[in-house]
């Protein structure tokens, strides 16, 4: 028919994405049984989707619920289908789309924390430097010896990005970091 | 009875006694199935009882595959019997194959003890974790006293919401141990899983005063209406005879909307009529019931339908907006949202007059007049085209069921065989599995024993499962296989041709069975033919003969099937039969579309 017309597609659709990738924060409710890690994180891999941060524990023992939190990051498009696709797994309860919702109560975004540890090792004036910055930081010592610190953090991924990196040329050794808890702002639950 | 047995409560019983009594309690009559080491406590039940009919198949994808095609036939949930490990593994294609055409299954698998689990077994598989991605969801079972309850689950998973198939992996000492039967729940306690049936009426009210200002309206439907039953067919037809729109299905959904119906346009999509894709192109409202904007439906995508609002009713909330955006989606069963519609058109104040579209239905007309199935026939080879022609002719006004294969065959029988009622059509849409159609025709023929069941095959794919014969001979299920035989894998070659000048790398089907000795060596019936002036009686004769037939139709061997969009076209871009010279066949598709299918 027309076929002087130059597709620019094909039958297998790799049209160029146009729209802008976001990054989003969900929280996923879901029965706490065996396997429910794996169909969450397999949609993601399965479906080509980003994980940026993932978070799960179980949070209402009687229940059998656990809580997952995931940043991920896609189109306005992708993301809608990675919460629908999320609802379609069985033992998932409710997937909440917190970077939305906090938009839609006029908030800038979620609240969104993230705890890590961090070993320091050295000796003499990189010492007190760290701990200097461990207390502007707002970092707590757990655990100490008279080459070490064990250092606890608590507060936004950049904050501790910071951290860490003023740690680099004192010592550091270790990170270890929890991934991002978040919930909305205001008085209504999920 | 001993004094023992006496003192056992009625609700304790051993794991397979539970799996046997729970399939019952949801209506099983058939199971599908291959014995092994694992699963053998469950096939010694299936020994002692008559309830349930055991169909043993000669390959675990066949029962699969076979469950499938009962599934689609009787609206029932399809059930599968596998051992561990090769048993769950060779379930996977069909498992994957009921899910992207979304056929009720429950896959009951056999597994090594609990206390070997993890420890590499013999004929150990991680069947849960392989199967995951490939069902709805499923489960491992590690107490005895929760089989029952699991089973109940899984049926109501299986068929409820969006169908699709499920696995329920029982090892063998859970088979062994004796435990407590829980019936059926009345109440389901699960609340992870509700799926919702009813639209938004707001949605449907809107949907309903779109399709009124409607110029040039078209229904566009899918396997979703089969799925939802009878009903939702019935339906169908009534909203279709009230607006007098134009309607063209999916492959899937063939049969939902009759052949013979004025309104009907043929299937859509790449190997669909013209006046169904051009009525796509052009639509100003487009009526999505069941369907999901399938690749092989839309073409390319920025130039799918450029100038329609788009109602999209479907149960599953993630197929909306997932490949084409849709301005009223409805959320909710076919059938529950068309009885929605009807009752809304009907109540409409003012009926959108029958000149509103008249215009429309010229256009429709002069698209139809291109008859885009059109082939040129030949009084020395049979075409392909009027082999199926003759046996659509010959098959009709009886209670007939067509399977496929996957290939050319499966396109010419999608667009010569004529539907008048759903659940007569199985063929592997999504996933489109080469040696589904003859499993899947012993599955119909087991639910139907007395249909005429066809399996339209094509020569390379029917041997991909033709160990299956053998369960029809065994069985006494007589199904008919009429094979296309062109001696190519015709639609490689046709992509061959299209795509990579000609060369038809390992298209060829070298050293060919003779079909009719094939037949006569499983102890069934082989006709061959390769005139057209015998082929009605040959036809005939396969349809009478009470046994299983391989029918070897000798076809031309270098058809393709046409109309076609190209890779990378849009719906009013097809390549029509009659403008298919060599040439343009070869520069159907440029470089680009070449990279990709």
């Amino acid at each position: 028919m027309n076929a002087h017309q130059q597709p620019t597609g094909s039958a297998y659709f790799i049209t160029p994405e146009t729209a802008k990738a976001e990054s989003h924060t969900l929280s996923v409710l879901v029965s706490n049984e065996p396997g429910v890690l794996a169909r969450v994180i397999g949609l993601f891999s399965g479906r080509g989707y980003n994980i940026e941060s993932l978070t799960v524990s179980e949070t209402e023992h009687e229940a059998h619920l656990s809580r997952i939190t995931i940043v991920t990051r896609g189109t306005p498009t992708v993301l809608e289908q990675i919460k629908a696709q999320l609802e379609r797994i069985v033992p998932v309860h409710r997937v909440v789309d917190l970077t939305v919702r906090a938009r839609d109560l006029g908030q800038e975004r979620p609240i969104e924390r993230e705890v890590a540890l961090i070993k320091v090792v050295g000796t003499g004036d990189n010492r007190a430097e760290t701990l200097r910055l461990a207390d502007a930081f707002q970092a707590k010592v757990v655990d100490a010896t008279i080459e070490h610190f064990i250092l606890e953090i608590t507060g936004k991924s950049s904050k501790i990005d910071q951290f860490v990196a003023v740690m680099k040329p004192l010592g550091l050794v270790e990170v270890c970091r929890t991934g991002i808890a978040a919930m909305n702002r205001g008085p209504q639950g999920m | 009875m001993t004094d023992t047995t006496t003192q056992t409560p009625d609700n304790r019983m051993t794991g397979a006694e539970i799996v046997l009594k729970a399939l019952k309690d949801n209506g099983v009559e058939h199971i599908f199935g291959y014995p092994g080491g694992a699963v053998l406590p469950i096939y010694d039940e299936i020994f002692q009882q008559d309830d349930i009919k055991h169909i043993l198949v000669r390959h675990e994808q066949g029962a699969g595959h076979a469950a499938e095609g009962y599934a689609r036939s009787t609206g029932k949930v399809g059930v599968m019997l596998v051992t561990s490990g090769p048993g769950a593994t060779n379930a996977v294609t069909p498992l994957q194959d009921a899910l992207m055409d979304s056929i009720p299954l429950v896959c009951i698998s056999g597994q090594v003890p609990t206390t070997l689990i993890g420890s590499d077994a013999f004929q150990e598989c991680d069947t849960v974790g392989i199967t995951r991605p490939c069902t709805k969801h499923n489960w491992l079972v590690k107490d005895v006293n929760q089989l029952a309850g699991v089973i109940h689950e899984a049926f109501r998973i299986a068929q409820s919401g969006r169908p699709g198939p499920v696995v329920v992996d029982v090892p063998k000492d859970i088979q062994f141990a004796t435990g407590t039967y829980t019936p059926k729940p009345e109440v389901v306690a699960n609340v992870s899983y509700r799926p919702k049936l009813d639209g938004d009426i707001r949605a449907i009210e809107a949907a309903i005063e779109l399709m009124a200002s409607a110029r040039r309206p078209v229904f566009y439907t899918g396997g979703g209406v089969v799925n939802s039953g009878p009903e939702a067919s019935r339906l169908l037809r009534e909203l279709v005879e009230l607006t007098g729109f134009p309607i063209t299905s999916t492959l899937m959904g063939l049969g939902a909307y009759p052949a013979s119906g004025a309104n009907w346009l043929g299937m859509l999509g790449m190997h669909g009529s013209y006046e169904a894709n051009m009525a796509m192109h052009d639509c100003d409202v487009m009526v999505c019931i069941g369907a999901r904007f399938d690749d092989r439906i839309t073409g390319r995508l920025n130039a799918f339908s450029p100038n329609s609002r788009k109602i999209h009713v479907d149960i599953d909330p993630s197929s909306i907006n997932k490949n084409v955006h849709v301005d009223i989606p409805v959320i909710g069963d076919v059938g529950s949202v068309l009885n929605d519609m009807v009752r809304l058109w009907r109540a409409l104040p003012h009926k959108p007059a029958k000149s509103q579209t008249e215009e429309w239905w010229s256009n429709v007309n002069r698209w139809r007049a291109r008859k885009s199935f059109s082939y040129k026939n030949s009084n020395d080879v049979i075409m392909p085209q009027y082999a199926l022609e003759r046996l659509n002719a010959l098959s009709k006004g009886r209670k007939t069921f067509i399977t496929t294969e996957v290939g050319q065959h499966q396109m010419w029988a999608a667009q010569f065989m004529e539907f008048e009622e759903p659940n007569r059509w199985m063929t592997s849409g999504g996933l489109g599995t080469m040696g589904y159609g003859l499993p899947a025709a012993i599955g119909v023929q087991v639910a139907h024993p007395d249909a005429l069941v066809i399996d339209v095959a094509g020569d390379a794919s029917i041997q991909m499962c033709i160990q299956e014969m053998s369960c029809a001979i065994q069985h006494e299920l007589p199904v008919k296989i009429f094979i296309l035989n062109n001696q190519y894998m015709g639609m490689v070659r046709q992509w061959q041709q299209l795509l990579h000048g000609n060369r038809l790398s390992n298209s060829y089907t070298e050293a060919m069975p003779d079909f009719v000795k094939l037949a006569e060596a499983y102890g069934a019936v082989g006709l061959y033919c390769d005139d057209p002036r015998e082929l009605d009686d040959k036809i005939e004769e396969m349809i009478a003969v009470k046994k299983p037939v391989i029918f070897d139709c000798r076809v031309a061997n270098l058809a393709n099937c046409f109309p076609m969009i190209p890779s990378g076209k849009a719906h009013n871009e097809m390549l029509l039969p009659d403008e298919a010279t060599d040439e343009a066949v070869a520069t159907a598709i440029d470089a680009k579309g070449r990279q990709l299918v």
